[in-house]
């Protein structure tokens, strides 16, 4: 006999789905917010060649880009506890995602600020700016702008990486539909909905930072 | 019963596990190269319909979780009466997954080709295979080595998602061995190793070609 | 003593040899035009006096304020020496108003209410008061010029340096531009200018400069050294340009 698709004991728990979802959307909004800070801070330091911090950052970067997410997450929650780091589902979750961002920023907003013309900078040197004030105000807007696209699509595949935190009980999205389909043996059409979930959030955010980019990076809503 | 492992267990058993993942990483690259140049073809297609679907296979895959993937290909095959190992599930979610973000990428190559190219072929009556198969392809194809390349560590990393569906691939192993030495910070300092160890030099290899093609243009 | 005083500067790029002894004074309220074939080493030379590039051998002092060797007061010097540039360079992500009143905002503190009624001024100078708002791709190349002009005008220099001001221009776009430079110089301004406008030159210049192969290889009263050039090597260049 065909199999008989039944989603109604998957809609049964949508309110654990959405508090997944929702969850998803917090741990990538904290990612995102100090996984770029920590980007701006490394391309600093890579732009300007200032050592040794450079020099780490590259080290970092290549191997946090070399590596996979799920494992720096085990890493991170199984592996730090030797060193007397213990941390939640949570936070360990957060601190993979902002190590794992940071990484990717760092060169894409070193690539945004290398990007800079040679002129911007003669121009801020002409009306005495000092190295500092010229980054703050002449270089860094621009060249995010200039990246903003890039870093958008970085911070989506964080947030559909971060589905693997499932495994080390950060109760977000995937985990919520393992709790489910653990429950009602239908497994294929929780993680349907979940995967349709995941698919909507992705566009969604999408939509809202290349807005949020528009306003207040790039400067003028179109 | 307790068994004493030395780092040299852990480093042999790791060692297995890591031809599982370089195994993996093979297959889903080469298949997923080839159904991702089959994407390509109908994403460049004249065929509305034919773009469409192609469309959305492409954003299908690209917005939403490689785990996802790897799940509705687990539970979902089984359900068409197809009976599914882990090893079989985690090949062909890795393929579907690479060739969606490889078409996509081959794309932007072939869109690099200049307008007049494909203009001056279709003067000389080729139809749309040849245009692709005479004149576009080599030309997007020196465009397109640098990120394919550079693709390929993706796809070496995305087969540590496919442990958590029980292929015992590098990442499984790790685990397992985290759970059985209790020696978890060392066990997954040299997971991490190894695929650093697989990955770093193809990164090095794709910003070398990265560099030689713009050089050379 | 003079406004801009120049002596025995040198300039290498590598083994080029760009800048080979350069003595020039200049006089608060002068208007000088530089000339020359492309390369003779003009840009150079007014980039060294904002500090653009380093000096190998020589002096330089603006106001009161000196470099030798590219040592010295960088940002004071800066502060004193306004710089118009061929390609603009204004700053994309802020607005005309914003483009003036940051230097005087960042460098010199000001106030926000004095530093946008500088811009207001200085918009108002270069005719553009109801550009405030506008942001650089929102103007035209001559707008934008004169944006940079109200830009450098703002950190109230004692002398202006501009190169090549117009060269990026359509041609439609070159006199509202020039004009701005000339109501400058009738107000008194300190300018040195690179120019292949020659007429412009002698009508508003009161001494002209024709630089080259490094050196200033003629100079004087443009109306007279235009008419009657002394070396076989300026009369080539008016022949060829004018
Ligand atoms: N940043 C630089 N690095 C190396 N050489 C330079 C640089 N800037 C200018 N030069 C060289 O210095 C010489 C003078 O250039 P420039 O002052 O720009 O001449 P001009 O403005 O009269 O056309 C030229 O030979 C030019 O190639
Ligand atoms: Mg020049």
């Amino acid at each position: 006999m065909a199999y008989q698709f039944d989603f109604a004991p998957v809609l049964a728990h949508t309110d654990l789905l959405l508090q997944g979802a929702a969850a998803t959307l917090g741990l990538t909004a904290a990612g995102a917010v100090l996984g770029i800070a920590l980007g701006v801070l490394g391309a600093i330091c890579r732009a300007w060649r200032i050592q040794p911090f450079s020099a780490a950052f590259g080290v970092y970067v290549e191997a946090i880009r070399n590596t996979p997410f799920l494992v720096q997450l085990f890493f991170i929650f199984f592996g730090l506890p030797a060193l007397g780091v213990k941390l939640s589902g949570w936070e360990a979750s957060i601190l993979a995602m902002v190590i794992n961002l940071g990484a990717y920023s760092t060169e894409i907003i070193r690539a945004g600020i290398e990007a800079t013309p040679h002129g911007q900078m003669e121009a801020a040197a002409s009306l005495a700016l000092n190295r500092a004030q010229t980054f703050v105000y002449v270089v860094l807007r621009p060249a995010l702008a200039r990246v903003w696209p890039a870093l958008v699509s970085q911070v989506i595949i964080v947030m559909l990486g971060s589905a693997v935190c499932s495994q080390i009980a950060a109760e977000e999205l995937t985990f919520a539909a393992n709790f489910i389909q653990s429950r009602n043996f239908r497994a294929f059409e929780t993680f349907f909905l979940a995967t349709a979930l995941y698919f909507a959030m992705a566009l969604l955010v999408r939509q809202l930072l290349m807005r949020l980019g528009q306003r207040f990076i790039v400067g003028r809503p179109r | 019963m307790f068994v004493q492992f030395t780092t040299w267990d852990i480093v042999r058993n790791l060692l297995e596990g890591g031809k599982w993942t370089l195994a993996l990483s093979l297959i889903a690259f080469v298949l997923g190269g080839t159904a991702g140049l089959l994407v390509l073809f109908l994403r460049m297609a004249r065929n509305r319909v034919a773009q469409a679907l192609a469309k959305g296979y492409i954003e299908l895959f690209q917005g939403t979780p490689l785990l996802m993937q790897l799940f509705i290909v687990f539970f979902g095959l089984p359900l068409a009466g197809i009976d599914v190992s882990p090893w079989l599930a985690a090949a062909l979610g890795l393929t579907l997954f690479t060739s969606a973000y490889l078409a996509e990428i081959w794309r932007g190559c072939v869109e690099s080709v200049p307008r007049g190219q494909w203009e001056a072929s279709a003067s000389l009556a080729l139809g749309f295979t040849q245009q692709m198969r005479h004149v576009i392809l080599p030309q997007a194809l020196r465009v397109a080595i640098a990120p394919t390349v550079g693709f390929s560590v993706q796809v070496v990393k995305g087969t540590a998602v496919t442990s958590i569906i029980g292929f015992t691939e590098l990442t499984k192993t790790g685990s397992m061995l985290a759970n059985a030495t209790f020696q978890p910070f060392l066990v997954f300092g040299l997971v991490a190793a190894g695929y650093f160890a697989l990955c770093y030099p193809l990164s090095l290899y794709a910003k070398s070609l990265e560099r030689k093609f713009h050089v050379a243009r | 003593m003079s406004l801009v005083s120049i002596s025995g500067l040198h300039k290498h790029f590598g083994t080029n040899h760009v800048l080979k002894g350069i003595d020039l004074q200049v006089e608060q309220g002068d208007v000088i035009a530089l000339i020359g074939r492309s390369g003779s080493g003009k840009s150079t030379l007014l980039r060294t006096i904002n500090g653009l590039e380093s000096i190998d051998e020589g002096e330089l002092v603006v106001d009161g304020t000196a470099l030798h060797h590219g040592e010295g007061d960088l940002r004071a010097l800066r502060q004193k020496v306004g710089m118009v540039f061929q390609q603009f360079n204004l700053f994309p992500h802020l607005t005309a108003g914003q483009n003036v009143m940051l230097a005087p905002t960042v460098v010199k503190k000001l106030s926000k209410k004095e530093t946008e009624d500088i811009a207001k001024e200085m918009l108002l100078k270069v005719g553009l008061s109801d550009k405030f708002h506008a942001f650089p791709d929102q103007l035209s190349g001559g707008q934008q010029q004169r944006v940079a002009i109200a830009r450098a005008l703002a950190m109230r220099p004692k002398v202006m340096l501009c190169d090549e001001i117009t060269s990026a221009l359509d041609p439609e776009l070159v006199n509202e531009v020039l004009a701005v430079v000339q109501q400058l110089a009738a107000e008194g301004m300190t300018l040195i200018m690179v120019t292949h406008e020659m007429r412009f030159a002698r009508d508003v210049g009161n001494k002209l400069i024709f630089m080259h192969h490094g050196r200033i290889h003629e100079s004087g009263d443009p109306r007279i050294i235009l008419a009657d050039p002394q070396t076989p090597e300026l009369a080539n260049f008016t022949r060829a340009v004018m």
